[in-house]
């Protein structure tokens, strides 16, 4: 039981909102001293994961590229770019976006999208320029638009991919079943995905639309 | 044959720039803490698979204290105003996507292509790291040809990609950060704890109460563990086989492609799940929770309509007899 104070580290840390990094990495030393490991063999464990997830940060590596092309005005083209597509709302585009993001997901191409090289440089400036047609919209619905568009990126990904027979996690599933005795075709695992795919889809398609509702300009009281 | 390890020795020869350029940079009240920063990075790109496990350990404690206790800061940035970038916006046109398409079309077809061709008996890039070696080939080109066109030195992409790295900051490495807490979980024995617990407090007499307390255990286990992946085989051992299919005979395919996808509602909602939900809080310049606010009710709602999903799929089609 000693072993789950590591998670109520976690629990608390995020609730009183400390640096995630202290608290991730208390955490770690915490559950493997609670374990009994020596604190050597805690500091181990932690090395040689940190250095096997080293891919994990390759995702910024796009970052040099778009900052130089932002530079040059990459996201005012973004926004130009909106003004010509004459019904694009905010909603609408995301949508499309949460769409084309699950579509070459469920086919195996989930580096098609992504924060830093899609969300940041074009699709959150398109998707706020789109919400500022009628007026400057305030700080927070521009932040709000912005949220949005990196779910959007996340919903279209996570319940994408997973129709695609050769994702991870298919691997994983069909893994760990079979060394319980359990054979599963992978196609029969991207089959029964796509229902909860398309559940996704609809539900976080429609919360998009229903951000064109909101307004985003401030309410101009006694101008109409 | 292009392999991982040299994408990681790419990264990290772009870290060791972006080190370099913050300990010149005066502007930064904290340029020190930048550059220690960034350095280790591209000490853990460069040397990582000969520095050893514990100093790898000490390495990311490193990394951890710098980035928690607020040693990083943030410089001045030679960044021309926004009239000069919308007269380029103008200037340049369209023709400013093509380099940032490229990126993800070079992935595409890196992936699709370049791992099935053979060089002197060999692959041309590693098999099973296709998209990543793709993605920074991808990277590559498009610098050349990015500051080729705009006639750029390579410097100027380096500082701005060190603009978008200290605005991102400390959350860079949390990613990295939470799978190592992963790993001391996995060899603590956390997961195989949690899974007795949830199989022993929770009243499982019915298909229905097992399954919602599998989709229910997907999705908490991974809001606590930042990935579904770890909750999968501990839910899965613990409630999924024993009583979904072996007391109650559902079918095995069907309740692992929803439970896995049950698990991925709670991804939605954990700051644990850093690259998801918090590394684009830092990108987009927003507040830490601000991506986790926007994706609770749709978490919520779907992991609702998956339980049921289950509940009418599972013990009804399939195509497997245990």
């Amino acid at each position: 039981m000693l072993v789950l104070s590591g998670i109520g580290i976690v629990v608390f840390g995020f609730l009183l909102r400390a640096n995630p990094l202290l608290v991730v990495a208390a955490a770690a030393l915490v559950t493997g001293l609670a374990a009994g490991l020596h604190p050597l063999a805690v500091l181990a464990v932690l090395g040689r994961a940190f250095n096997e997830n080293r891919y994990v940060s390759l995702v910024f590596l796009p970052l040099p590229v778009i900052g130089l092309l932002e530079r040059h005005g990459l996201q005012e083209r973004a926004r130009m770019l909106i003004g010509r597509l004459r019904n694009a709302t905010a909603g609408r585009l995301l949508l499309a976006y949460l769409l084309m993001r699950q579509a070459f997901a469920s086919v195996g191409l989930t580096a098609i999208g992504g924060h830093a090289q899609m969300v940041r440089p074009l699709i959150a400036p398109m998707a706020e320029a789109a919400a500022e047609r009628a007026g400057p919209a305030t700080a927070a619905a521009r932040a709000r638009i912005r949220a949005f568009a990196a779910s959007a990126d996340n919903v279209g990904a996570f319940f994408g991919e997973d129709i695609f027979v050769a994702v991870s996690s298919i691997l994983l599933i069909k893994g760990f079943l079979g060394e319980s005795g359990i054979a599963v075709q992978p196609l029969d695992l991207s089959l029964w995905a796509i229902p909860t795919a398309l559940l996704a889809l609809a539900i976080h398609g429609a919360r998009l639309l229903l951000l064109d509702r909101r307004p985003a300009s401030p309410t101009k009281v006694g101008e109409s | 044959m292009i392999t991982l390890h040299d994408v990681y020795v790419f990264a990290g020869l772009v870290f060791v720039a972006i080190a370099a350029l913050s300990a010149r940079d005066a502007s930064n009240p904290r340029r020190f803490g930048n550059a220690l920063f960034w350095g280790l990075i591209a000490v853990s790109f460069l040397f990582g698979s000969w520095l050893g496990d514990i100093a790898n350990g000490i390495l990311a404690l490193a990394l951890a204290a710098l980035g928690g206790f607020r040693l990083l800061g943030v410089g001045v940035y030679t960044r021309d105003g926004e009239a000069e970038r919308v007269a380029s916006a103008y200037y340049r046109g369209d023709m400013l996507f093509l380099p940032a398409l490229l990126i993800p079309v070079t992935a595409m077809l890196g992936t699709v292509v370049l791992k099935n061709i053979i060089v002197g008996g060999a692959p041309l890039i590693e098999p099973k790291q296709a998209t990543v070696i793709s993605l920074a080939l991808g990277v590559a080109i498009a610098w050349v040809a990015a500051s080729l066109w705009l006639r750029e030195q390579p410097v100027v992409a380096l500082q701005e990609g060190r603009r978008l790295m200290d605005a991102i900051g400390w959350a860079s490495v949390l990613p990295q950060m939470l799978a190592s807490l992963g790993a001391v979980f996995a060899v603590a024995g956390v997961g195989r704890i949690v899974g007795e617990l949830a199989a022993n407090t929770i009243p499982l007499g019915t298909p229905f109460a097992t399954v919602v307390a599998y989709c229910l255990g997907m999705a908490v286990f991974t809001i606590v563990m930042g990935n579904a992946f770890a909750a999968f085989p501990v839910m899965t051992a613990a409630i999924g086989l024993p009583l979904v299919v072996h007391r109650f005979h559902g079918d095995p395919a069907i309740m692992a492609a929803i439970g896995m996808l049950s698990g991925f509602c709670g991804t939605l909602v954990t700051p644990m799940a850093a690259n998801f939900n918090i590394v684009p809080t830092a990108l987009l310049g927003l507040d830490r929770n601000a991506v986790i606010r926007t994706q609770w009710p749709t978490a919520l709602l779907l992991l609702f309509c998956n339980t049921l999903l289950m509940y009418f799929l599972v013990f009804r089609f399939g195509t497997h007899h245990t």
